[in-house]
């Protein structure tokens, strides 16, 4: 145990600096009185997590340090990965604000509890001991349920919230219990000195495979690979579009980085052990995800078996065990925050109170009814099923291009066939966008006026998709060099 | 003018997408007619942008030629490689030519979403164009998935009624293929050690097991694509339900993206399978010049007679290439240029009388000639070249290739030559009941001949059938160099 010095602090200032701020707008919110809801809360909370963003890329290009008596990494990734956290929640709370307020779900705590997930995720990301990761978990996971359970008056929110709390409160449960045999068998929770004893511990004794096995259960619980997936629809279906976005988003970047921590930083010595576990999931992933969202009817439940498979194809990435693998994932993983994001803006831009717009039935027509969604739409459902030139062509040709030099031929070309089917509903909505025509009564509700700034960045967030196609290559090589710490380690 | 000459396959490909991008900015249908005008000038533009492409081309090399070559993706060293040899040549013309006819002959008939469709069309144009100049893996991959979007929309926005299937039947019929040849290439790059260089490919040993592998997943996304028998069963669906201009295009170029994929990407890459396999592609390719035009003999429907005749067609294509002979394979491309004229044009043809009395059976019509003689012209003319006739480009291709397979191959050849009697029949009947005999159908009776937008598109296509049937040297002259090169190397083991 040695002195913390103001450089430890220095290195976890970004989530210090979020979590105080958190506790100063409930505050502020507390006291402020307006007639509007949260007309003080809502700037500051942006204002906090694009400064936060900024603040978390100071020492990007320094060497990786591990600082509070090895509990957390400051590194290249992770500076990266929090930024993202910061502006991705900072675009969720964007797109969210409407359609939240219309529901009566904009209060202070709502924001003041999507900061706080915030830190978990940070948390996660910097995560360079086994307490910290936990830790991380489950704040973002207890700010979850509570953001859900927030539309009091939903039975289905309330389900979802119950149903993700006991779930992931089991999860968590086989997660820990994982990480105290690890503790038992290595001596320690960091990290670092649990890989350090690689080479003493082999792979085969029973007491470490269970470790490892109940750990990345616990962690593809937290992702919803199959076959722990089931929380997943009933979540997404249940929640609030609003939190919705918020929880399918952003944790996937905080999730990669967990991946990352524990496999690679953590296991990777006993790659044979997690590797044919990983192979598994993944390929379930996508083929349940990929099949059974076929017979979905609401687009929330659609995309959430969406996600089950696009993680899936993130663990694809990872089973590799090589530096390009990774890299392929955490490209992977950001692509799919940013079409996530796009969306679910124009879900959440075509409902207004008391419309949903969360069955596929509701994209009917939109063609006719607002070209221009329908056109955005067209670009994010092209981007999920990867249809170049979309990035989440680029992004799922490097996961694919990682698995194959790493050997796994068979796996590659059956994760292609499956995402022959994932192409068929990604297809129907826009089949239904462009192909069917209007019921009657859904034309009228077309009138509603869409805040004029979010359109604007929702565009900006769509056609980026495609418009980033020229420079994929230099966002493919910044990730690859920032996981080496740009040559500096 | 520099940066235009060493930079004119970029600019064909772009500047008809970004053109279509304008097309879409015109916006709702209010502005329609600002969206045709503009759709045309730019089709025309890209038209005369390729001509250079005809007269600077260097006859006598193989070589790539119009370079383009700067870094795009480094980390896997996928670069924004274009090149055209003389094989793109003549599609790539192809392409642009058709595609002014495309946006004519939509003219007045779209009149719902009309900036979306003329956009989608100069959109695809640009993508095909991509698909027939990249030299690059990837590139190639890009352009040739791509270009399913907007063909996705057009069947299924403008199509016919059951045109959502059509729709989605078509595009996950050419995904599965495509991600096939994903694969191939992902494995191609780690075989070569990091590079995705088509060229590289072409020279790169591969034992055989692994060429038959990587052949069979090239085949899976070009017989698809072809269509070859017996994963052709997308093409008349799509055919019929495709609006007219969709049809054109489908026939008329995207079956060749197929045929080229198999000269530039999977013979060289994999030669050894190819002599392998060319027995069972031989026959497949028979299979469709005989079965498939026994099927479009008895077709009710005008639109899938011609999808039909096209598969059977389109089975002399690859007949051409896979046996290995040098008039053969060059009779197979102009193969390749004369039907994409050819079945344009009939389906310009069956556009017009749709347009007319909203059916495509045949029984509908009868004794169209006594109404419409110019437009019973054009018809018999392209039946006539459908069917082979000496003097229209579709003899040439098929005379070629009878001749050289008879060559190697005086059985192949027999059976092929079955299509000279097989095609003449159900053209000429299909024709003899539509345009000949008496008028039976009172609607009929009251029909207008063709206006002067639709006779100058057809007088156009009939144009291009006439010049290469009587005159096919200068295109003959442009492949010439490079199908030598090619069988050269077809010829070498990589074993």
């Amino acid at each position: 145990m040695t002195a913390l010095t103001a450089q430890d602090f220095w290195a976890v200032a970004p989530e210090i600096y979020v979590a105080t701020l958190a506790c100063l707008i409930l505050v502020v919110d507390l006291y402020i009185r307006s007639s509007r809801p949260c007309a003080v809360a809502y700037p500051l909370t942006i204002a906090t997590l694009v400064s936060a963003g900024i603040l978390c890329l100071d020492g990007l290009f320094e060497p990786s340090q591990t600082v509070l008596n090895g509990l957390v990494v400051r590194d290249a990734v992770s500076a990266i990965l929090k930024s993202g956290t910061c502006f991705g929640t900072a675009g969720v709370l964007f797109y969210a604000r409407d359609y939240a307020q219309e529901r009566g779900l904009w209060r202070g705590e709502y924001l003041v509890l999507s900061l706080f997930g915030v830190v978990g995720m940070m948390a996660m990301i910097g995560a360079a001991h086994l307490l910290t990761l936990y830790v991380g978990i489950e704040l973002l996971a207890l700010c979850l349920y509570g953001m859900i359970a927030m539309e009091r008056d939903s039975v289905r929110a309330a389900e979802a919230a119950m149903k993700y709390f006991i779930l992931g409160a089991l999860a968590s449960g086989v997660l820990l219990y994982g990480m105290s045999l690890l503790y038992g068998l290595t001596g320690s929770l960091s990290l670092g000195a649990v890989s350090g004893t690689s080479a003493s511990l082999k792979g085969d004794s029973l007491p470490l495979m269970l470790a490892i096995a109940m750990v990345v259960v616990g962690l593809l619980f937290k992702l919803g690979a199959v076959p722990f997936h089931m929380w997943v629809p009933d979540v997404y279906d249940g929640s609030a579009t609003s939190t919705t976005l918020y929880l399918s988003a952003v944790p996937k970047l905080a999730a990669f980085a967990i991946l990352l921590r524990l496999l690679s930083t953590g296991l990777e010595g006993w790659i044979e052990v997690w590797q044919d576990m990983l192979v598994v999931a993944a390929l379930l992933s996508i083929a349940l995800g990929n099949v059974v969202a076929i017979a979905q009817s609401s687009i929330k439940r659609m995309l959430a078996y969406s996600t089950i498979s696009n993680m899936g194809f993130l663990l694809l990435g990872f089973f590799a065990g090589t530096q390009a693998g990774y890299s392929a994932a955490m490209v992977y993983a950001t692509i799919y925050m940013v079409t996530t994001l796009a969306a679910f803006g124009v879900i959440l831009a075509l409902s207004r109170s008391g419309f949903e717009s969360d069955r596929l039935d509701d994209f009917r027509g939109l063609n006719r009814r607002n070209p221009w969604l329908a056109l955005l739409m067209l670009i994010v459902m092209f981007s999920l099923a990867g249809i170049p030139p979309t990035a989440g062509f680029f992004a799922k040709l490097m996961v694919l291009q990682a698995a194959l030099d790493a050997g796994f031929v068979e796996v590659v070309v059956a994760a292609v066939i499956l995402a022959v089917v994932g192409a068929f509903y990604y297809l129907r909505i826009v089949k239904l966008m462009y192909f069917d025509d209007v019921e009657e009564g859904v034309l009228a509700l077309s009138a509603h006026g869409y805040r004029g700034t979010m359109i604007w960045v929702l565009s900006v967030n769509a056609i980026g998709l495609v418009a980033i196609t020229p420079w994929i290559g230099k966002v493919m090589d910044f990730a690859g060099r920032s996981l080496t710490g740009f040559g500096l380690y | 003018m520099d940066f235009f000459s060493q930079h004119l396959l970029s600019w064909l490909i772009w500047f008809p997408v970004v053109g279509g991008v304008l097309v879409l900015a015109t916006g709702g249908d209010r502005r329609a007619v600002a969206a045709r005008w503009l759709a045309l000038g730019i089709s025309v533009i890209t038209f005369i942008l390729s001509v250079p492409l005809w007269t600077g081309f260097n006859r006598l090399t193989a070589d790539m030629q119009f370079v383009e070559r700067a870094p795009w993706i480094e980390r896997f060293q996928i670069e924004y490689f274009l090149g055209v040899d003389g094989i793109s040549v003549p599609l790539v013309l192809l392409t642009t030519i058709l595609t002014i006819v495309v946006v004519i002959a939509g003219w007045q008939v779209i009149q719902s979403r009309v900036a979306q469709y003329f956009a989608a069309f100069l959109i695809m144009e640009g993508l095909m164009i991509g698909v027939f100049c990249a030299l690059d893996g990837i590139l190639f991959y890009l352009f040739w998935e791509a270009m399913l979007i907007p063909m996705f929309l057009i069947i299924g926005v403008w199509g016919g009624p059951n045109r959502v299937y059509a729709a989605i039947k078509f595009f996950l019929y050419t995904l599965l293929g495509s991600l096939l040849m994903l694969v191939a290439l992902l494995y191609l790059y780690r075989a070569s050690g990091g590079l995705f260089d088509l060229l590289v490919f072409h020279h790169l040993p591969l034992s055989g097991s692994v060429q038959t592998l990587v052949f069979l997943a090239f085949f899976a996304a070009f017989a698809v694509k072809i269509p070859m028998v017996p994963v052709h069963t997308w093409l008349p669906d799509a055919h019929v339900e495709a609006p007219t201009g969709g049809s054109v295009i489908l026939a008329a170029i995207t079956l060749k993206m197929g045929a080229y994929g198999f000269l530039r990407i999977a013979m060289p890459i994999a030669p050894d399978a190819a002599q392998q396999i060319a027995p069972v592609i031989i026959g497949l390719s028979l299979l469709a010049v005989v079965y498939i035009a026994l099927i479009a003999l008895v077709q009710q429907d005008m639109k899938k007679l011609i999808a039909y005749s096209s598969i059977s067609h389109m089975g002399f294509v690859t007949l051409g290439f896979f046996v290995f002979e040098t008039r053969a394979m060059e009779g197979a491309i102009v193969q390749m240029i004369s039907h994409g004229f050819i079945s344009g044009a009939l389906f310009l043809c069956v556009g017009v009388l749709y347009d007319r009395l909203h059916s495509r059976e045949i029984a509908t019509y009868g004794g169209v000639i006594k109404v419409m003689p110019v437009f019973a012209f054009f018809i018999v003319f392209f039946a006539m070249a459908n069917a082979g006739l000496p003097g229209t480009s579709g003899f040439v291709g098929e005379f070629l290739v009878i001749l050289g397979t008879f060559s190697v191959n005086a059985w192949y050849a027999a059976v092929a030559a079955l299509t000279l009697v097989v095609g003449a029949a159900y053209t000429l009947w299909m024709v003899k009941r539509v345009v000949f005999g008496a008028i039976q159908n009172p609607k009929v009776a009251e029909l207008k001949d063709l206006d002067r937008r639709e006779f100058g598109v057809l007088l156009l296509v009939a144009f291009g059938v006439l010049i290469i049937g009587v005159w096919p040297a200068p295109l003959l002259e442009v492949m010439d160099a490079s199908v030598d090169q090619l069988l050269a190397h077809l010829a070498v083991s990589k074993l």
